[in-house]
C-alpha cells in the first residue's frame, strides 16, 4: 500500500481495536448473562435457565478464545506500533496493564474451573459460585484497560522533560478524570449489547418456529435484561457527556458541530456540513439542549472550536458517528423498551412478527454502536495520542514493511471471524436446546 | 538487591513459568496432531485433553505477564525491540493467535476436524522459534541504530548458525518437556497405553535435546565471545548442574521409576540452564543498548509495579492451588472419572 507509517499504524490498530472490541464486549457482558440465568434456575427450579447458562457459556468459550487472541495482539501491537509512545508513556500506563493481566488471569483461572465441573459438585450453588471471580475478572479487566484508555484522553500524574517522564504518580495517572465516566460506559454497555445479543438469538430462533420454552424464556430474560442494563447506558452516557464538555470540550464542540463558544448551546442532530462557511443545514436543531445536556443548565456557556488551534481539533466528520450511534441506541431500547411492555400488559402482542424482527436487529445494533462509540471516542482526540503531550505522527513506528503487516493481520481477522461464525452455528445447530433438555435433564 | 535486579529477576522468572507450561501445551498439541496422523489419537488424545482444557487459557496469560511487565519496568526496551521487531513480533502473533482461537475450534467447536487440529498443532512448533528469534536478538548484533532510527538486520539473523541453533533448541525442547510431562501426567491416570507412547516420546527427544545444547554454545561463541566468556568464566556450574538434572531425569525415565520425580528435574535442568544464560546476559537486556539500568523505569512506577505484583500474587497462588487440586492433581478427574 502506497500510504505513509502514521496512516498505516493507525489502520492496522484501529483494525485490531474494532475487532478485539466485539469479543471484548461479549466476554465482559456474557458472564454476567449466565450468573443471571443459572441464579435464576437453582432458584426456580427451572431447568430451562439451567440449561441457558449451559449454552450460553459453551458459545463463549469460543469467543474467550478469540478475545484472548486478539487482546494479545492489540497489547503487543502498541509496542511495534507506537515505540516511541510506548517509550514515554508506557511506564505510567505499565501499572493498570498489569493489573489488567492479573484480572484476565483470575478470570481464566476461575472460567476453566466453572466450565469443567457443571456436574461435580453436590450442591448446585457451589458451583454457581465460581462464575462469580469469572465476572469480578472481566469487569476488572475492563475497568484497568479502559482507565489506559482515559489516560490517553486526559493524561495527568507525570512531568516530561525533553520527552522523557521524570516523575510519576501512576494512581493519579490511572485515575484521571475521564476514568469514572469512560470506564462505567463501557462496562455497561458491553452488559446491554452482550443481553441483546442474546435476545436477538432467541428472537431470530423463534421467527424461525421454533417456540419451545426453552426459546420463549431466553427471549424474555435476556431482552429485559438489555432493557435494564439500557437505561443504565443512557445514565452513563449523560456522564460522559458531562465530563467531555469539562475535560475534552474540543471532541465534544467537534460532535456536535459547535463552532463558537456560546451560552445557550443548541443541540445538533444529522444535517450537513458546509466547512467553508462553518454552516449547518437541514439539521434537526434543538436550541439550548447542548447546554442542558452538558451542564444541566439551559444556560451554561459551552467552549467552540474556535478556541483550539486548527491543528489540534479532531475531524468533523465524528458528528455523524455521533448521530448514527444515538439512532441505534435510540432503536434497540425502543425495541427492548416496546417489548417489555407488552411482556406487562398485552402477552398476546409480544410475539408480534415485526416486534420480534426489530429484536432480532438490536444486538447487531448494540455492537455497531459500540463500534461507533470507539470510533468517535477515539478519532475525537485527534491528532493526539496522548492529548496535549505527543501527537500520532510521533508515535508511530519507523520500521518499513507495515503494508504487508496490514494484509497479513486482515487475512487473521477475516479468518478467525469466519470461522468462529461457522465453529459457533454448528455447536448450536447440531445441538437444539430441546434435545439438550431431553438428554440432560430427561424430562419435557 | 536493587531493585532493577528485583525487576528483572521477577519477570525471568514469569518467562521461566511460561518456557515450562507453553512447553507443556505447544508440545501436547503437537502429539495429539501425530497421534491423530499416526492412529494412535485413540490411546493418547484423551490424557492430552484433560489436561489442556481447563488450563489452555492461563498458559497465554504468562506470556502477557512478561512483556507488559518488561515494558512497564523497562520501557526502552517498548523502543527498540518494538520498532525492530515489527515483522517478526506480527508473525509470532499470527501464530499464537491461530494456535489459541483453533484450540477452542477445535476442543469446544469440532472435534474431529483435522484442519483445526493441524493449525493448532503445527503453529505449537512455529511459535516456539518465531519467540526465541527475540532472545537471539536481545544477544546484541542484530540491531542498529543510525541517525537516530532502529534497523533490523534480517539477512544476517537468518544466516546466522547461532540463530538457527537457538530455533532448534527451542523445538526440541519443547517436544521433550512435554514428553516427560505427559508421561508423567499418563502414569497417574494409570493410562499405561498413553504412557508406553509418551515414555517413548520422551526418551526419543531426549538425545537431540542435549546435541542441540552444544550446538547453541557453539554458535554462542562465534556470535557474542564477551557472552560467552561470561558463561565460562563465571555461570558454568549452572549450566553443569542442568547436565546433571537431565542425566537424572533420563535415567528415571529409561527404568520407568518415579516420573514425577523425573520431571521436576527436566524442570529444574532448564531452570539452570535458563538463569544462567539470564545471569550471564546481564547487565545488558538488549546488548549494547540497554542495560537494566539504563533501561529502568522511575523509580515509583518500579515500586508501584513491585506492590502490584505481590498483591497480585496473594490473588493467583491461592486460584490456582484450588484449578491445580480441581484437576491437575485431582485422581478422579485426571482417570476420567468425574
Amino acid at each position: 500500500m502506497d500510504m505513509d507509517n502514521v496512516t498505516l499504524s493507525r489502520l492496522l490498530i484501529a483494525m485490531t481495536f474494532v475487532f478485539h472490541i466485539i469479543f471484548a464486549t461479549i466476554g465482559v457482558g456474557i458472564p454476567v448473562m449466565i450468573a443471571i440465568a443459572e441464579g435464576l434456575g437453582i432458584w426456580k427450579k427451572d431447568n430451562n435457565y439451567l440449561l441457558m447458562a449451559r449454552r450460553w457459556a459453551r458459545g463463549y468459550t469460543i469467543t474467550v478464545a478469540v478475545g484472548v487472541v486478539t487482546g494479545t495482539c492489540l497489547g503487543l501491537q502498541l509496542s511495534l506500533l507506537f515505540p516511541s509512545f510506548m517509550r514515554v508513556a508506557g511506564q505510567a500506563i505499565s501499572l493498570p496493564l498489569f493489573m489488567e493481566t492479573f484480572a484476565f488471569f483470575f478470570e481464566a483461572i476461575f472460567l476453566g474451573i466453572y466450565l469443567y465441573t457443571w456436574d461435580r459438585f453436590k450442591k448446585r450453588t457451589s458451583h454457581w459460585l465460581f462464575i462469580f471471580p469469572v465476572i469480578i475478572g472481566a469487569n476488572l479487566s475492563a475497568f484497568f484497560i479502559t482507565t489506559v484508555n482515559a489516560f490517553m484522553n486526559t493524561p495527568q500524574g507525570f512531568t516530561l522533560k525533553n520527552g522523557v517522564i521524570k516523575t510519576i504518580d501512576p494512581i493519579a495517572a490511572m485515575f484521571n478524570p475521564a476514568t469514572p465516566a469512560k470506564s462505567m460506559h463501557v462496562i455497561v454497555t458491553a452488559y446491554t449489547a452482550s443481553a441483546l445479543i442474546l435476545g436477538s438469538i432467541a428472537a431470530v430462533q423463534y421467527l424461525r418456529g421454533k417456540r419451545s420454552e426453552y426459546i420463549t424464556k431466553s427471549l424474555r430474560l435476556a431482552v429485559t435484561m438489555g432493557l435494564i442494563f439500557g437505561i443504565l447506558t443512557g445514565i452513563t452516557g449523560d456522564f460522559s457527556a458531562k465530563f467531555l464538555a469539562k475535560h475534552q470540550p474540543e471532541k465534544l464542540a467537534a460532535m456536535e458541530w459547535h463552532f463558537k463558544t456560546e451560552r445557550g448551546a443548541p443541540f445538533i442532530f444529522y444535517g450537513t456540513l458546509n466547512k467553508d462557511t462553518e454552516e449547518v443545514k437541514y439539521a434537526i436543531k434543538i436550541p439550548k439542549l447542548l447546554s442542558f445536556l452538558s451542564f444541566s443548565d439551559f444556560n451554561a456557556k459551552v467552549i467552540g472550536l474556535d478556541e483550539f488551534p486548527k491543528d489540534e481539533t479532531p475531524p468533523l466528520y465524528i458528528h455523524y458517528l455521533f448521530d448514527v450511534k444515538m439512532t441505534l441506541v435510540g432503536l434497540m431500547l425502543f425495541m427492548a423498551f416496546i417489548y417489555v411492555l407488552c411482556s406487562r400488559l398485552k402477552k398476546e402482542w409480544m410475539h408480534n412478527k415485526w416486534l420480534l424482527v426489530g429484536l432480532s436487529c438490536a444486538g447487531p445494533f448494540a455492537m455497531a454502536s459500540i463500534e461507533l462509540g470507539w470510533t468517535l471516542a477515539e478519532v475525537g482526540r485527534q491528532p493526539w495520542i496522548l492529548r496535549g503531550y505527543m501527537k500520532v505522527a510521533q508515535g508511530a513506528t519507523t520500521a518499513s514493511g507495515l503494508g504487508s503487516m496490514f494484509w497479513l493481520f486482515l487475512v487473521l481477522y477475516l479468518l478467525l471471524a469466519i470461522f468462529s461464525i461457522v465453529v459457533i452455528r454448528k455447536m448450536f445447530i447440531q445441538n437444539p436446546p430441546e434435545d439438550e433438555m431431553k438428554y440432560r435433564f430427561n424430562n419435557i | 538487591m536493587n531493585i532493577q535486579l528485583l525487576g528483572m529477576i521477577v519477570l525471568w522468572t514469569f518467562l521461566y513459568g511460561y518456557i515450562i507450561v507453553a512447553s507443556i501445551d505447544f508440545g501436547a498439541g503437537f502429539f495429539a496432531y501425530y497421534g491423530k496422523m499416526t492412529k494412535q489419537d485413540h490411546v493418547i488424545n484423551n490424557i492430552i485433553d484433560r489436561y489442556l482444557a481447563p488450563v489452555w487459557e492461563v498458559t497465554n496469560v504468562f506470556f502477557v505477564f512478561f512483556f507488559v511487565g518488561l515494558i512497564g519496568f523497562f520501557p526502552s526496551v517498548a523502543y527498540y525491540l518494538g520498532t525492530a521487531l515489527l515483522i517478526p513480533g506480527s508473525i509470532a502473533l499470527v501464530l499464537l493467535s491461530i494456535r489459541g482461537s483453533f484450540y477452542a475450534f477445535s476442543n469446544y467447536g469440532s472435534k474431529d476436524n483435522k484442519v483445526y487440529l493441524f493449525l493448532y498443532g503445527a503453529t505449537g512448533l512455529l511459535i516456539p522459534a518465531a519467540l526465541c528469534t527475540v532472545l537471539t536478538i536481545s544477544g546484541g548484533g542484530f540491531i542498529t541504530e543510525k541517525n537516530g532510527a532502529v534497523q533490523f538486520l534480517a539477512g544476517k539473523l537468518f544466516s546466522s548458525l547461532y540463530s538457527w541453533s537457538v530455533v532448534i533448541i527451542a523445538i526440541i525442547s519443547v517436544l521433550y518437556i512435554s514428553a516427560t510431562f505427559l508421561t508423567y501426567y499418563a502414569n497417574r491416570a494409570k493410562d499405561y497405553g498413553a504412557l508406553a507412547i509418551l515414555r517413548r516420546y520422551a526418551l526419543f527427544w531426549s538425545i537431540p535435546t542435549i546435541l542441540a545444547s552444544f550446538l547453541v554454545f557453539v554458535g554462542l561463541r562465534d556470535n557474542n565471545v564477551h557472552f560467552y566468556q561470561r558463561i565460562i568464566d563465571k555461570y558454568w556450574w549452572m549450566f553443569a548442574l542442568s547436565l546433571v538434572c537431565f542425566i537424572v531425569a533420563s535415567l528415571l525415565i529409561l527404568f520407568k521409576r518415579n516420573y514425577g520425580t523425573a520431571f521436576i528435574f527436566v524442570m529444574l535442568q532448564y531452570f539452570f540452564a535458563f538463569y544462567g544464560y539470564g545471569a550471564s546476559h546481564l547487565p545488558y537486556i538488549l546488548d549494547p543498548y540497554i542495560t537494566i539500568y539504563s533501561g529502568f523505569t522511575v523509580h515509583t512506577a518500579a515500586v508501584a509495579l513491585v506492590i502490584v505484583f505481590i498483591l497480585g500474587l496473594v490473588l493467583l497462588i491461592p486460584s490456582l492451588i484450588i484449578l491445580m487440586r480441581l484437576f491437575l492433581f485431582n485422581a478422579d478427574y485426571i482417570q476420567g472419572k468425574k
